[in-house]
């Protein structure tokens, strides 16, 4: 029942989790995303997959410890077993030939965008992988993104590695010495989807996001995942996770995101 | 003839101010004696008319009559008979639309608490420990998946495991039940029994699979390479919002929303429990069925100050219970009726701050065959709230229906049976309960699934479509 084959911090904070779920393997596809709930008193969290094997009926998600069920999920080891492991849940991303696409993924993302160029490569696209984090000892999978890459790009805060900046201002740079990119698609944290989002607007080239808003089914029976994509109202965990970013309402997202911030913190202590 | 009490034998409940303050059930459930006293009322008529009023028909006089003798194990059994969930319904059912409507006393008298016997006979045998197997026929080789634990597809699995087929029950939750574990609240319909009675299933022999998405693991058409019969028991759980500015504010929930969170994932044991809840001091249910009862008391017991329902009717016109109203009421639930939300507003942080209602008034008679409500110009006001509960009604999941091609659809997202049969439009395939009907009772879904195991077990035996 959804045992763990292995769990281990790959950078500080950040977490591959490696489950036995063979139907979920047979089926996901970049884009989809389970629910995990690890025990009796667990909340049920969604997980972007970042990576699997269809015939060893594995399946890998990337996360990042941020609170009290992402630490629980932290602690789980080889052998352990999780009760609640649900998937594929969520529309798949477009994989289609469109030209140059770039693959852009930032704290979680970087794992979860691996499938995506992955796929992307794999359809014949030239694809261009760019990644960030606050400084080189954050960084991951680059060696596995450069295999599916034409080309990595590396940004840090400190510069210790590659240039100084974000994937925004990489885009940016790029988009403005007249590049050619024909699809982008951008995973990790909703101030870095947003922040590449508002810096590839004015060249319009479509940049498709994966919200993560709080979930609670994730199947679509609750609407805990509202968010506004061109002024309606959609249930990121049936109509997306992945939507237009430039039709996203990004305000909302990262209001809505806050509502339980309170909770959170007193999770923690209690719990400490 | 002896003289018949004219009210039904009084049921001792917990006080209102100390209920709001526990999850416990309100009504304590009848004692032997007081069970006993109120089964002697029963009349025993030649040609009883309450059997006519029970989806599922029961034989109420029969069992009635067996708790009148004391038998109370006599009792439970002719309840088992057509129905697999005694305790469930005991508590949940409209028996005043029902079976007590109808029933001979009712003319002049209170009818006989047919609800509250149900409900006694279940606790009685489930104090005595498991219950005991019921009979199954000879293994017939065929092999039915059952898409959804709830009340319908729980009726399909227990009848036709007894047919003798071999049952796989799907779920997509991590805990069996459908709405009766996240909808109905634990002061309405304990846990613990949903838990029992799948149980009893399992310990008949239904496999069940639970978080299993049917529609994404698993396509219908890829169950057929397993099973010879398939039956979508997946209810209306696709929440209805109103589309009116400001109702993506943080803490305006659909009742979904704010009842799976309380109730399967225990957020009123937060933080013993992870997952949280907003427990505001002012809360609005925005409705007026049983759903909008259960989320306005509900949020009493998280706390709330204030809790009101607002509603576009007139309370006539409510579609819940009596006696959930009833019990709203005595709790202290302010009814704000005649009334409907135009417009959110939040406090510059996120957070709903205040609605902006509307007065309504009733017009003419509509399609359901109440009185339209139609807003009065310029009576606009401003109700100042920091929690919303949305809880105007419920279409089925669009999961199913978007990934099972040759499976009609109504244009309100039902999928379209034959009523007699559950038949649907795609071979092999039947339907029941709220994903058919859109959101009804919990016993409709029941009736609904008899009809469909029997026709399943007519298809499996003679193979006609």
């Amino acid at each position: 029942m959804n045992r763990v084959v292995e769990r281990k911090m790959i950078v500080p904070n950040i977490h591959l989790l490696t489950i036995e779920s063979p139907l979920i393997a047979k089926k996901i596809q970049p884009g989809h995303f389970v629910i995990v709930k690890v025990d009796e008193f667990g909340e049920r969290i969604p997980l972007t997959v970042a990576d699997w094997d269809r015939e060893e009926g594995t399946v890998s998600c990337v996360f990042m410890q941020v609170g009290r069920s992402t630490r629980k999920i932290a602690q789980l080891n080889s052998g352990d077993e999780i009760p609640t492991f649900v998937g594929p849940l969520g529309k798949v991303i477009e994989i289609d030939k469109l030209g140059t696409v770039a693959c852009v993924g930032g704290c979680y993302g970087i794992g979860s965008i691996y499938p995506v160029a992955r796929a992307m490569k794999e359809a014949g696209n030239k694809v261009l992988s760019f990644i960030e984090a606050r400084s080189r000892f954050l960084l991951y999978w680059e060696e596995k993104l450069r295999e599916v890459s034409d080309d990595l790009i590396i940004s840090t805060n400190d510069r210790s590695l590659g240039k100084k900046g974000h994937n925004s201002d990489r885009l940016k740079e790029m988009l403005q010495q007249g590049e050619r990119i024909d699809r982008i698609v951008a995973i990790g944290c909703t101030f870095m989807m947003y922040d590449v989002s508002e810096a590839t607007r004015p060249f319009a080239v479509k940049t498709i996001v994966s919200l993560n808003p709080v979930m609670v089914d994730g199947t679509g029976m609750c609407g805990a995942c509202r968010v506004e994509v061109a002024g309606k109202t959609k249930f990121a965990c049936v109509d997306g996770p992945d939507f237009d970013g430039h039709e996203v309402d990004w305000d909302l997202i990262l209001t809505r995101r806050k509502a339980y911030v309170r909770e959170e913190t007193v999770s923690e202590e209690v719990h400490h | 003839m002896p003289k018949i009490q004219p009210t039904k034998t009084k049921m001792r409940e917990q006080p209102p101010k100390e209920r709001i303050h526990n999850n416990l059930e309100v009504p304590y459930g009848y004692s032997e004696e007081e069970a006993i006293n109120e089964a002697k009322r029963c009349l025993k008529c030649k040609k009883p008319l309450c059997v006519a009023g029970c989806p599922v028909e029961i034989d109420i006089p029969g069992f009635i009559a067996f708790i009148a003798e004391g038998e109370f194990r006599k009792a439970i059994g002719v309840l088992k008979e057509k129905n697999v969930l005694p305790a469930v319904c005991g508590r949940v059912c409209p028996q005043e639309e029902q079976c007590e409507k109808i029933c001979v006393l009712s003319k002049k008298m209170e009818p006989v608490g047919v609800g509250r016997l149900e409900r006694f006979a279940a606790d009685w045998e489930a104090k005595q420990g498991d219950s005991e197997l019921l009979p199954k026929a000879k293994s017939t080789g065929k092999r039915i998946a059952v898409v959804g634990s709830g009340p319908a597809g729980i009726t399909v699995a227990g009848d036709l495991i007894q047919m003798g087929h071999d049952i796989t029950m799907f779920e997509a939750l991590h805990e069996p039940g459908g709405v009766l574990v996240y909808g109905i609240p634990e002061f309405r319909l304990p846990k613990r029994i949903v838990a029992g009675e799948v149980d009893f299933l399992c310990r008949m022999g239904v496999e069940l699979k639970k978080n299993f998405v049917v529609g994404t693991a698993m396509t219908i058409d890829e169950l057929f390479q397993e099973f010879d019969a398939v039956f979508l028991g997946t209810g209306a759980g696709l929440p209805w919002f109103m589309d009116i500015p400001g109702e993506n504010l943080n803490n305006i929930y659909s009742a979904n929303e704010y009842l799976t969170r309380a109730n399967l994932m225990k957020a009123y044991l937060f933080p013993e429990y992870d997952t949280p809840i907003a427990c505001g001091k002012r809360v609005a249910t925005v409705g007026g069925g049983n759903v909008a009862m259960d989320s306005a008391r509900t949020a009493l017991r998280l706390g709330a100050e204030k809790s009101f329902i607002i509603y576009r009717r007139s309370r006539v016109e409510m579609p819940a219970r009596d006696e959930e109203i009833h019990h709203a009421e005595e709790e202290g639930v302010i009814f704000n009726l005649l009334t409907n939300p135009v417009a959110y507003y939040g406090d510059g942080n996120g957070n709903v701050k205040e609605v902006e209602c509307i007065r309504m008034e009733l017009g003419e008679t509509d399609s359901s065959g109440r009185r339209r409500p139609v807003p009065l110009e310029g009576s606009n006001f401003r109700i100042p709230v920091d929690v919303v509960v949305v809880s105007i009604g419920n279409s089925p999941n669009p999961l199913i229906p978007n990934t099972t091609p040759g499976l009609e659809i109504s244009k309100w997202g039902t999928i379209i049976i034959d009523e007699e049969t559950g038949k649907t439009s795609k071979k092999g395939v039947f339907a029941g309960g709220d994903v058919a009907t859109g959101a009804a009772t919990v016993i409709s879904a029941m009736g609904a699934g008899r009809k469909a195991a029997r026709a399943i077990h007519r298809y499996l035996k003679d193979g006609k479509w």
